[in-house]
Order: C-alpha cells, then sequence, then structure tokens
C-alpha cells in the first residue's frame, strides 16, 4: 500500500517538476519570433535555454519511464488511448529538439526563418497538447468494460481545450519572465512587459479553469473530504497573484519563482485531487485507473523507490550545480563570441 | 497489412533510424573526450582544433539520437500496450532506471560541454565531456538489460496474469544482455572510427590540415583496430550465449534444418526455407559450426525441424543478416589493421588508393550494425519476449489500422526530412574543416584561470 502511495506522489513530482523546467523553454520558443527583433535576439532567447533544455526533456522521458515501471497497466492503456495526441506530441517534441540545434548551422536568413517557425510550433504544440491531455486526464476517460470510447476529437472537448489554453498561457508567461531573467536590455525590458501584458488573460483563463474543474470533474471532492489539501490550490492562487505583483516591483527573478511555484501548485492541484485514481473512468468509477488496480508488484515498487530515493537527489544536485555556472544573463557578446553557441 | 504489422513495421523503421545516430555517439564521444584530454595535457592546439571539429560532428549527430530516441520509449505504450501490460513490470524498470542514472547526466553534461568553454575550469569542462562519453555507454548497458531480457528473459514469475519481477540481480546480471552491451558498445566504436578515419582520409587526400588529420587518422586506427578486434571476440561469446538461449535463432542465422553432431560449417550457402533444406552447400569447414555454437567440435547443433513451424523465426533475413554482419566485420578487423600499420609507419599520404577506399567505407559499419539488429529482433520472432509472450499477442487493442497508418506514414515523412537535413549537415561540416582560429578562446580561457 505505502509503496503506491510514495509512486503516486514521485508521478506527480515528476510531471509538476517537468512543466516547470520544460514549460519555460515552451514559453520562450512560442516568444522567440515575437520578442527577438532581429537575428542576433532570436539567437539569444534559444542560448538561454540552450545549457539546459536537453537535460529538461529528460523529466518527461523520467515520468514516462516511472509511469511505466511503477504503474504499468496505466502506462499501457494511457499511451495507447491517447495514440494520436501523443503522436503530435512526439513530433512537436522532435521539431523542438533539432530546430534548436539546427537553425545556427547554417547563415542564411531563409533556413533560420524556417527553424524560427519550427521553435513556434514545437513550443505551442506541446503546451497545447499537455494541457489537453491533463484536462482530460482530470475530467477522465470515457472508458468501461469494452475498452475506450474517445478519439482525438473527443479529447478537444471544452474542458480538455480550456486546459490546454491554461498551459499555454502558464508557459507563455513562465517563458516571458525566464526571458526577462537571462536577457539584458531591450530585450529583458519588452519580456517584463509581455509576461505583464499576458498575465491577465491568464489570470482569467486560470479563473474559468478552477470554476469549470468544480463542474466538470471529481477534482474537488478530496479537497472537500479533507480541506487541509486546500493548501495546494490557495498557494497556487496566491503565487499566481505574486507574479503581477513581483512584476510591478520589477523583482523579475522573484516574478519567475512565484512562476514556477503557480505551475508546480497547479499541476499539484490537479494530482492531489486525482487520488487514488491516476485516470479516472467518466463512464464508471469501477472502470478507473487507480494506483491500485494497475501498479506494479511490491517488489518492483520496492527497488524502483531505492533507485529513485539514491538517483533523483543527485540529479537535482548537478542540475542545480548546471543552473548556478550559467545563472548569468546571455548577451550579444555571449552568442557573438562562442562559436558553439545555437 | 494490419494493426500488427503495420506497427511492427514502424517500430523497426523508427528503430533502425534511431539506430544510425546511436552507434556513432557511443565511440565518437569517447574520441572527443580523447582528443580533449591530449589538449588538456599537452596544450598542444591542434588537439583543441581536432576537439572543435570531431565535437560538431558529434553534437550534429547526437541532435537526431536524442529526439528520436523519445519515440523508442513512447511506442511501447503506444502501439505495444498487451507487451507493457504484460511485462511492464519487470521490463519497465531498467527503462525508467536509464532515464534516471544515464540519461539524465548525459543530456545535463552535453549542455555543460557546448556552453561551459569558457565558463568553468578547463579540468571540469574535459571532465564534462568524459561524463557524457559514459552516460551514453551506461545508457546503452541499462538498455540492453531491457532488450536482454526480451530475448532471455530471467529473474521474474508468470502471477495475476502477468510477468512479475522477483530478482532484479537476475535481471541486471543477465549474461546475455551483457554479452550483447559489450558487443554492441565495440560495434559502436566501429562506426566512429571509420567515421574518422574516412573523414581524415576525404581531407588527407586534398592535403587540407595535414598534421591535425593524421593525428586523427592514428587515433581513429588505434580505436578502430582494437575495437573491432573485441567485436569479434565478445560476438564470438555472445553467439554461443545465444546458441543456449535461443537455439531458434541459431538455426536461422545458420540455416540450420537438421540436428547434427559435430556440424560442418558452409561457406558457400543458399537457404531454402520453402522446402526446409539449403538449396546449395558448398566448401565446408568440417565441424565448424560445433565448434562455432558451443566451443566443442562435437557438440550437438541443433536444426530448425526440431521446432514446430509456428515457433521459427523467418530463415532468410536472419541469414544473410548474419553473414553479412561477420562478413563485413572481418573487412573491418583487416582495414583497421592496415590503417594503423600506415600510420604508425608514418606512410599514410603514400597510400592515396587506400585513403579512397576508406571514404567510401564510412556507411558499412553503419550497415553492420543494422544488420546485427535484424539478426536480434528478426531472429527472435515469433516471439516478443523469448519462449514467453507472441508478438501478435502484444499489440495494442485499441489501435485501429487508420491510426497506425496515419502514424506510420507521419514517421516516414517526418524521419525522411531529418534524415537529409541531418546528413546534409554532417557533410557540409565534414567538408568545412576546422576552424582556423581559436585564438578568441585561448586568450578568454586564460584569463579565465
Amino acid at each position: 500500500m505505502a509503496f503506491q502511495i510514495i509512486w503516486f506522489v514521485l508521478w506527480g513530482v515528476l510531471w509538476a517538476v517537468y512543466f516547470m523546467l520544460d514549460g519555460f523553454v515552451f514559453g520562450s520558443g512560442m516568444l522567440q519570433s515575437f520578442l527577438g527583433h532581429n537575428d542576433t535576439e532570436r539567437r539569444i532567447i534559444i542560448n538561454t535555454v540552450g545549457p539546459v533544455w536537453n537535460g529538461n526533456e529528460v523529466w518527461l522521458i523520467t515520468a514516462g519511464g516511472a509511469t511505466f515501471a511503477a504503474f504499468p497497466t496505466t502506462y499501457a492503456l494511457m499511451f495507447s488511448y491517447l495514440y494520436i495526441a501523443l503522436l503530435l506530441l512526439l513530433f512537436s517534441l522532435i521539431i523542438r529538439g533539432v530546430s534548436f540545434e539546427f537553425r545556427g548551422l547554417v547563415n542564411s536568413p531563409t533556413w533560420r526563418s524556417v527553424w524560427d517557425k519550427a521553435i513556434f510550433i514545437g513550443g505551442f504544440l506541446p503546451a497545447l497538447l499537455f494541457g489537453v491531455a491533463f484536462g482530460n486526464i482530470f475530467k477522465g476517460f470515457p472508458m468501461d468494460a469494452a475498452g475506450y470510447h474517445g478519439s482525438l476529437i473527443y479529447l478537444l472537448n471544452p474542458y480538455g481545450l480550456i486546459t490546454g489554453l491554461l498551459f499555454v498561457l502558464l508557459f507563455l508567461v513562465h517563458g516571458a519572465l525566464y526571458q526577462s531573467v537571462k536577457t539584458t536590455g531591450g530585450l529583458k525590458e519588452r519580456s517584463a512587459s509581455v509576461a505583464a501584458k499576458l498575465w491577465i488573460p491568464l489570470l482569467l483563463v486560470a479563473v474559468v479553469f478552477l470554476g469549470y474543474t468544480y463542474k466538470a470533474t471529481h477534482i474537488f471532492d478530496n479537497y472537500l473530504s479533507n480541506p487541509l489539501l486546500l493548501i495546494v490550490p490557495v498557494v497556487a492562487v496566491l503565487s499566481l497573484l505574486a507574479i503581477r505583483l513581483f512584476l510591478a516591483k520589477k523583482a523579475l527573478l522573484k516574478a519567475f519563482t512565484a512562476s514556477c511555484l503557480t505551475i508546480l501548485t497547479v499541476v499539484g492541484t490537479g494530482v492531489v485531487g486525482l487520488f487514488p485514481n491516476l485516470i479516472p473512468s467518466s463512464i464508471d468509477p469501477q472502470y478507473s485507473l487507480t494506483i491500485y488496480n494497475s501498479s506494479s508488484s511490491q517488489y518492483t515498487l520496492v527497488i524502483m523507490t531505492v533507485v529513485a530515493f539514491i538517483f533523483v537527489p543527485i540529479v537535482i544536485l548537478y542540475k542545480i550545480w548546471v543552473y548556478r555556472i550559467f545563472r548569468a544573463p546571455v548577451t550579444e557578446k555571449d552568442v557573438i563570441e562562442n562559436k558553439e553557441a545555437y | 497489412m494490419g494493426v500488427l504489422g503495420l506497427s511492427r513495421l514502424q517500430f523497426a523503421a523508427t528503430g533502425a533510424f534511431h539506430f544510425i545516430f546511436v552507434p556513432l555517439t557511443l565511440g565518437l564521444s569517447i574520441m572527443v573526450a580523447w582528443m580533449q584530454t591530449r589538449y588538456y595535457r599537452t596544450g598542444d592546439e591542434t588537439y583543441l582544433r581536432m576537439t572543435k571539429f570531431w565535437g560538431k560532428l558529434f553534437l550534429i549527430n547526437f541532435a537526431l539520437g536524442v529526439v528520436t530516441g523519445i519515440t523508442m520509449e513512447f511506442q511501447f505504450g503506444m502501439n505495444w500496450a498487451e507487451y507493457s501490460k504484460y511485462v511492464g513490470d519487470i521490463f519497465g524498470a531498467p527503462l525508467a532506471i536509464e532515464a534516471t542514472v544515464a540519461f539524465f547526466l548525459e543530456s545535463v553534461f552535453i549542455g555543460v560541454w557546448i556552453f561551459g568553454w569558457n565558463k568553468i575550469s578547463k579540468g571540469l569542462h574535459l571532465m564534462s565531456i568524459w561524463i557524457v562519453a559514459l552516460a551514453t555507454n551506461l545508457s546503452a548497458l541499462w538498455i540492453l538489460i531491457a532488450n536482454g531480457w526480451m530475448q532471455k528473459p530471467v529473474g521474474f514469475v508468470l502471477r495475476n496474469g502477468r510477468a512479475e519481477m522477483v530478482d532484479f540481480m537476475a535481471l541486471v546480471t543477465n549474461p546475455y544482455a551483457l554479452l550483447k552491451f559489450g558487443h554492441q558498445i565495440v560495434s559502436g566504436y566501429t562506426v566512429a572510427a571509420f567515421f574518422v578515419l574516412g573523414i581524415s582520409a576525404w581531407h588527407l587526400l586534398r592535403k587540407n590540415e595535414t598534421e591535425l588529420f593524421k593525428k586523427s587518422f592514428k587515433m581513429a586506427a588505434i580505436f578502430g583496430f582494437v575495437s573491432t578486434i573485441l567485436v569479434a571476440v565478445i560476438g564470438d561469446f555472445h553467439t554461443v550465449e545465444v546458441v543456449r538461449s535461443q537455439p531458434t535463432k541459431f538455426a536461422a542465422m545458420e540455416s540450420v534444418w537438421n540436428t547434427e553432431r559435430g556440424a560442418g560449417m558452409h561457406l558457400l550457402l543458399i537457404p531454402d526455407p520453402a522446402h526446409e533444406r539449403d538449396a546449395v552447400e558448398a566448401v565446408t569447414i568440417p565441424k565448424m559450426l560445433s565448434i562455432l555454437s558451443h566451443h566443442d567440435p562435437n557438440a550437438e547443433v541443433k536444426g530448425l525441424k526440431d521446432f514446430p513451424l509456428s515457433d521459427r523465426p523467418p530463415v532468410l533475413p536472419v541469414f544473410l543478416g548474419f553473414r553479412g554482419m561477420v562478413g563485413l566485420g572481418f573487412l573491418f578487423i583487416l582495414t583497421s589493421f592496415f590503417a594503423l600499420l600506415l600510420s604508425f609507419k608514418d606512410r599514410i599520404e603514400s597510400a592515396p588508393m587506400f585513403l579512397k577506399i576508406l571514404v567510401f567505407m564510412i556507411p558499412l559499419p553503419y550497415i553492420a550494425n543494422q544488420l546485427g539488429w535484424i539478426v536480434a529482433e528478426v531472429g527472435r520472432q515469433p516471439w516478443i519476449v523469448y519462449g514467453v509472450l507472441r508478438t501478435s499477442d502484444a499489440v495494442s487493442k485499441s489501435l485501429t489500422m487508420s491510426q497506425v497508418t496515419v502514424s506510420f506514414v507521419g514517421f516516414v515523412l517526418l524521419y525522411g526530412l531529418l534524415g537529409v537535413i541531418d546528413i546534409y549537415l554532417l557533410i557540409k561540416y565534414a567538408r568545412k574543416g576546422p576552424d582556423i582560429d581559436v585564438s578568441g578562446f585561448l586568450n578568454r580561457s586564460e584569463q579565465g584561470e
């Protein structure tokens, strides 16, 4: 029993950390063509994520791997039911990765503008798709004894779309704040002002999302039965408001930190509400995939717990070290002088 | 072709495409780290320029290796849900461990290496490329532990309607997996060695940067010679393990139909699977097959007819794949030996014909790697987990023909496009040669220390 709960928490943490880290890469990608007014500025934007985006994406691989190892039945059904959505996600992540790497390798405006479009798609599409997928997970899949009754079109239901829109806006604000911290001069100012402008629609969509979640999902059942848990959504709301407050004070790093916390707690709000389900059935709760009916054996969970408790802290330590090495903002001088830069 | 057939084709195609990039990464990461170590030790600028030149090619290749790897993990769930449900308890663990233990290291430190030239000390920067090299190979270990389990399932019981892990140590010390890992990494090193030999030869033929490319050539010759010998030696032990755990695969590899003691090996052989015999068997080395398969001249070699038709793999691709791989393997040993000889006698430039051949040989180790995987994966059929689960029982139940068609066509188009772009960039940067000016880097790093 206990190990399933440990893995449920780890599962939620892996996804939340993944969205916090890749979120600013998605956001930076979406904003690259709009914030960067010339080639050098556009290069600066992708070079701010250059040293870290690869390592950030591994949180997704690990979240996927952890789902496979700890909850194989959920892994199998979630991935096969969401077939076309995941296919699009894969394609957009592949395009995102190569566009960072390839953009700078040919010095031609046409080449670079093609990859700039790819960078936009590689930021927008995964953000939207992850949101739609998680919206549908919160809401539950139409599944029963006969299997799954959904489709790609079904996934694009209003609640799924609102969650998709929420993710896009969260990551846009997150990316703009990251840029405001990691760049200098005009780019920095533009990024901060874009973050402030995008914060308003984000707030609106977040309010709609909260209300809609109450109406369309059973996420709040857990909170009603255990009000102490409400701390997670409360922190989400407070940190969302704090972003605007820090922005007004020009405390950009604090605003970015608040945005990190917002993403962690928004995902956390959903995950806490799911417990003990991983994917609820929207038809009949007895067909929900729970941490109990879809988990690995106790033996496997113990082995995986030992591995996770040893190696995840090590990963976090060296990742912090790397973020410290690259903590300085990226300047024009950096991208012009460094031949290895993107 | 139905959902099953197209899913298999898609997995094969995406796996093969992924595996264009992986072997070079395995070997070139080590070679670049070795070059940078020599720069670190000697301060010789040539080694720095070598590191940067080969490092650039390494990165162009690395990019596609990483992004196409995610596809492999996702497909287990997307197309092979029944497989994932049935074996996820034991098969998911090595994949999750690979991400946590190896892939994180690789991906984080590749960023440090690319962007850290002037940000950290030379020693730490050198360490970052060695971590990348180590982590890449560690990744291969965990992936091959997973694949090794599909070949020779160990450490599990069938319980609760699935395969559940009961012995983690058996999983990670599976001899099949460890031999496969050994055989695979040195095969990757061979790809890298011939890649460096071929591109160096191209520049040497044009008298371009002679000193730098002679040094690269020599390092690649040493690396290649050692690796190609190890490919054969480990491959030999791997064969014995295949015979022990997968008799049907070995019988298909050598097109053996009838069980025989002290079996000979036919150098010239044309299989005739329709009639369960060989159409041509000639130039026979007596007892060789028994020696090869059991390291014992009188051992019994199992023939395919000992197994029901429904348990046999398709003979032709496995047989041809194996012959092709082994033939190429011997060619690589001879070629790298000759390259080594030339570079130690400092007579590389006096053999222009050989240099030309080396340029055209660049694709051959790639082909050998692909053939090896055809032997491994087609030879395992009709099983997805040998003796435990059939491939036909592993495909996702919810999958429709239109879904797989869309994904298959999508993969072919996207991967085709990316492959063309990647090869274009590799050729462009390989031809361009090393940058002359690394002085900007030198000045700044000296100030930094």
